[in-house]
């Protein structure tokens, strides 16, 4: 069964279902729905096969594929997939047919078509497999650009209030980022000696200079799509612009890109210039932490406060890639998981929220639990585990990072754990203004708010919590996947883990 | 008396040029002699024949390496932009010939009758005439086989004329908005012939130049320059002064920055299916006379000239970039993009070795394709007044004609080099060797520009999607059977140049070798 092409088959199966749905008749909206989310189950359903299919005791990378592409550059549609791949490709399995149950009626209210929208989700699909499934570094900056044109459509098409500004603003930041990726890659070509070959690349000796500029250019990319402070302006534009599902995938998965891609390029391919940057990374990323959050204390726009709570989310897993521990890289991992679950439900309940309501201010709610009691518990519930209490899954990443940056940064740990008081804060402080306290006379006027969740967003929310509460307490399914993967990647740059403290004291 | 001998000619190795001049000159009989009606029915079908004959002669020739009467060398280069040119030129003509949009095509019968007056309405109006664009376009077709073949500067400078002057005159024919175009082709006349002078005066340095060559007479073909540069004793600055005169007629036609200022007003002023023909073919042509000249005469001073070029690349590009933010007329963003691809194509002309020559190569080919089915959607987007280009009246394009925003979008997207799209794989055919022959600061000039072009690209895009369909809204003009053959091939050609551009690369790369 592991002979099976797992990863080209689920790459190339959402957009084989993009093109049956964008030729439905227009007319067919219902079934247009129905279709892209029966092929997203079905593309879940491969996607846990190929979990169950996965050795966690086997070879660093499995399911590899390559066919040639374009012989004359060595470029190859090369799949293959680590632990760290495979939990991202599990994550956007999991949450696609959910989102696509979220927006069932999102894209009626927009007058344009529902079935490019729900095409669109389903080409977003294709390309988010695809970029975590490449291992071929041509292939990768394929799918990292392809990317760009479904999410621009989808916010500037379906999006709400200034979508056009903000789609823009999306294409031209990750555009720039890709431009100076796409200049990295050239070079890494030609230091390479003609070769896109992952493996091959990760082998190359490259001077110093040169390492250092192609690490820059694959960071910058990198940086801009996670994104970190200070790039990261485009991310409350677009999270805010975006229709709810979109906006959950675009936090939950896409800029996971980013991350990703410095777990996967920029640290095995270059190892000495990361370990040169390490420090300035790890400034941006606690910067971003407690910068973010202060944003977020005073946003009055939920959809953006949510995008601000992502970006010092992504400082943390920043500082988890960069302490260059097992058990913080191991944290930052779980975290992008935990993070595209946690994100994604408090996206998709916001846009039930907002949905409801018709306006995304938190000035225009209060008191909102005394209607929509079950809405407003899973807000809460969504609040909690985004500020990362104990008991739901964001915690354990939180404490791995912090506990594994801690025993060789002791200064960044202790600022970065300010940031969870200050999560805490926009958290509870977001919850209470809009669900809590008296109600705001306002609400019982319309007639959205007088309807709690119906049993489709049931069905989308609880898979979600379900998951999150499983794995706050027992994550050891996906560490034990995650943790080769992330030794690997410390080997590659050549570090090691400090020995506990005790141990040091023993051998003394 | 001398027995005068004549050179021994090789007539299969130049039929494509003679073909299509054949072709021409059956063209002027024919709209000399036939009656009205049967022209147009004619001369399409001829100059079509004629293109799809001189590609079968080039395809026939493909494996030959030689210089013929000393002039015109048959080469890798030669037959590959041979080929392209060709290739080209047939989509051009399906634009040239489509009648279907407007009563009696794009083209008026009389360039130089006043603007405006009386007369002019009356042709304006006149449904008829205008064949006269076939044989021009044959002749110009001709005439850049020449120039992409010639093998010495004198050969050179009559393609260029050849090729020329029948596009002055194809500029001054646009149907609609007669001054804009009369003004365009005078533009475009009186600034070419500065830049005929200036070769020529170049020409005449070089081959003074040549003089100081002890063991052979001087001569202006390039192995004699070739070894000029390598050992005359004549003052170098002859040859310097001589290698920018030449090129600066050569930077000229492929609309390199400061040379570039006629280009927006002439791809506004002229008929869009020539200012199509224009921006795919003459740049083929003009950057084949480029390669041929600095990769073969001025090899010798590759040190010399890259650095100057290099500026010229990277002032190509920003002018063309920077400029391009501020249009507001698709036609006039359109050149000026042009002008920024020159910049590009100038990049792979200073990349050294046979990568630099064949990423060119491909890039000319993927970029004509690329750009004829955008000029061929332009010339769709019409009201009563006929195409209308300001970017005011694209608002909402997709709103009102789906099909054609989502094809001009791909076609942007290309040009903003997304990948799946042959405006990535060209300009990654460009990049890859200059990087590798050490010019990276050309190639972070590249990035940088690609990423301020990027903006106008989108603005268009987001125009035709994100804006609401205004009163003005054009609407899209049923295409007839010719513009959407064009369209289609262009379209093809982009994206699968952009998925599956081995086979094109492969042909790059086998015909990357100049004879001497």
């Amino acid at each position: 069964m592991s002979d099976f092409p797992f990863l080209s088959v689920l790459t190339v199966a959402p957009l084989v279902g993009a093109v049956v749905v964008a030729l439905l008749p227009r007319s067919r909206p219902t079934l247009a729905k129905q279709v892209a989310l029966g092929w997203s189950l079905l593309v879940l359903a491969l996607s846990i096969v190929m979990w169950v299919t996965w050795q966690v005791d086997g070879q660093r990378f499995q399911f590899r594929e390559s066919y040639p592409w374009i012989p004359n550059w060595g470029v190859n549609f090369t799949f293959a997939a680590d632990g760290i791949a495979l939990v991202m490709l599990m994550l956007i399995a999991v949450l696609v047919p959910l989102v696509i149950l979220a927006s069932w009626h999102d894209a009626e209210s927009s007058k344009r078509s529902v079935p490019a929208y729900f095409a669109l989700l389903l080409v977003l699909e294709c390309t988010m497999l695809g970029v975590f499934a490449a291992a071929d570094v041509f292939l990768f900056y394929v799918f990292f650009e392809v990317m760009l044109v479904p999410m621009y459509f989808l916010i500037g098409s379906y999006g709400g209030h200034q979508r056009q500004y903000a789609a823009v603003k999306f294409f031209l930041y990750s555009l720039v980022g890709g431009l100076f990726m796409l200049a990295a890659v050239i070079g890494l070509w030609v230091v390479g000696g003609k070769t896109f070959d992952w493996v091959a690349l990760s082998e190359v000796d490259i001077s110093t200079g040169a390492e250092r500029w192609l690490f820059l250019g694959f960071f910058i990319a990198f940086a801009i799509k996670a994104p970190f402070f200070p790039f990261h302006t485009w991310l409350p534009d677009a999270g805010g612009a975006a229709p709810a599902g979109a906006a959950a995938l675009l936090v939950g998965v896409l800029d996971k890109v980013g991350t990703f891609g410095i777990l996967r390029y920029c640290l095995p391919l270059f190892p000495d210039a990361a370990q040169w940057f390490a420090p300035w990374a790890l400034a941006i990323a606690v910067i971003g932490i407690i910068y973010a959050a202060l944003l977020a204390v005073g946003q009055n726009d939920l959809k953006r406060l949510v995008s601000y709570t992502s970006i010092a989310h992504f400082g943390f897993i920043g500082v988890g890639i960069f302490a260059f521990t097992t058990q913080a890289g191991t944290g930052a991992v779980l975290y992008m998981v935990n993070h595209g679950l946690a994100t994604g439900l408090l996206f998709l309940v916001v846009g039930m929220l907002v949905a409801r309501r018709g306006s995304a201010l938190i000035s225009d709610f209060g008191g909102a639990g005394k209607l929509v009691p079950v809405l407003a518990g899973v807000l809460f519930f969504a609040g909690l585990a985004s500020l990362a209490l104990p008991g739901t899954a964001p915690f354990v990443s939180e404490f791995l990072v912090l506990i594994g940056t801690f025993t060789v940064n002791k200064p960044v740990a202790v600022i970065a754990t300010l940031g969870i008081i200050l999560a805490a804060a926009y958290v509870l402080w977001m919850v209470q203004r809009t669900t809590q306290g008296t109600l705001n006379p306002a609400l019982t006027e319309i007639d959205g708010m007088k309807r709690d969740l119906n049993l489709r967003e049931k069905f989308v929310v609880a898979p979600l919590i379900a998951l999150i509460v499983l794995l706050g307490f027992y994550p050891k399914p996906v560490t034990d996947v995650i943790n080769p993967a992330i030794q690997a990647t410390m080997e590659d740059v050549g570090r090691t883990d400090p020995a506990p403290t005790a141990v040091q004291e023993a051998a003394r | 008396m001398n027995e005068f001998e004549l050179p021994p000619i090789d007539y299969a190795a130049l039929a494509p040029i003679l073909i299509m001049m054949g072709a021409a000159v059956v063209g002027v009989l024919v709209e000399a002699f036939v009656p009205r009606r049967l022209r147009h029915p004619i001369q399409l079908p001829l100059a079509l024949l004629a293109v799809l004959a001189a590609l079968t002669m080039v395809v026939f020739n493909a494996d030959k390496r030689l210089i013929t009467i000393g002039v015109i060398a048959i080469d890798g280069p030669t037959l590959f932009l041979q080929g392209g040119i060709l290739v080209l030129s047939a989509v051009a003509l399906l634009l040239i010939g489509e009648r279907a949009i407007e009563r009696g095509g794009a083209f008026v019968a009389q360039a130089a009758i006043t603007a405006d007056s009386p007369d002019d309405r009356r042709q304006a109006q006149r449904a008829g005439g205008a064949g006269e664009v076939y044989p021009l376009v044959t002749f110009a077709i001709g005439g850049m086989l020449i120039f992409v073949s010639a093998n010495d500067l004198l050969t050179m400078f009559i393609a260029l004329e050849v090729f020329s002057l029948p596009l002055y005159l194809l500029c001054a024919l646009a149907r609609r908005r007669r001054i804009l175009s009369q003004e365009a082709a005078m533009k475009y006349f009186l600034l070419g012939a500065y830049a005929s002078a200036f070769f020529l005066f170049g020409l005449a340095l070089l081959y003074g130049f040549t003089a100081g060559l002890g063991d052979r007479p001087a001569g202006v073909d390039f192995a004699t320059i070739h070894a000029a540069v390598a050992n005359s004793t004549q003052s170098p600055v002859l040859l310097f002064a001589g290698m920018a005169l030449v090129a600066i007629g050569l930077l000229f036609k492929a609309a390199a920055a400061p040379f570039h200022v006629w280009t927006p007003d002439v791809y506004q002023g002229a008929p869009t299916p020539v200012t199509g023909f224009m921006a795919a073919c003459t740049k083929v042509a003009a950057f084949g006379a480029l390669l041929r000249v600095f990769h073969v005469a001025f090899e010798g001073a590759r040190w010399d000239f890259t650095p100057v070029l290099g500026v010229v690349a990277v002032l190509t590009m920003l002018v063309g970039a920077v400029f391009a933010v501020t249009q507001t007329d698709i036609k006039r963003l359109l050149a000026y993009s042009s002008i920024a691809n020159a910049g590009y194509l100038l990049v792979g002309v200073l990349a050294p070795g046979a990568n630099g020559l064949s990423g060119t190569m491909f890039y000319l080919v993927a970029y004509g394709f690329a750009v004829l089915a955008a000029f061929a959607v332009v010339t769709l987007v019409r009201d009563a007044d006929g195409e209308a280009t300001h970017l005011s009246r694209w608002a909402g394009l997709g709103r009102r004609s789906p099909l054609y925003a989502a094809v001009f979008t791909f076609i942007l997207l290309a040009f903003a080099g997304i990948p799946l799209t042959s405006g990535f794989t060209s300009k990654f055919a460009v990049f890859g060797p200059a990087l590798e022959g050490g010019q990276v600061w050309l190639v972070i000039a590249g990035v940088l520009t690609s990423m301020v072009l990027a903006f106008p690209y989108l603005r268009v895009v987001v125009m035709m999607w994100l804006s609401e369909p205004g009163e003005s809204t054009p609407t899209v003009t049923v295409p007839g059977g010719l513009t959407s053959a064009a369209l289609v091939i262009g379209v093809i050609a982009t994206l699968v140049l952009g998925v599956a551009p081995g086979p094109l690369l492969d042909l790059a790369s086998g015909a990357a070798e100049f004879v001497r």
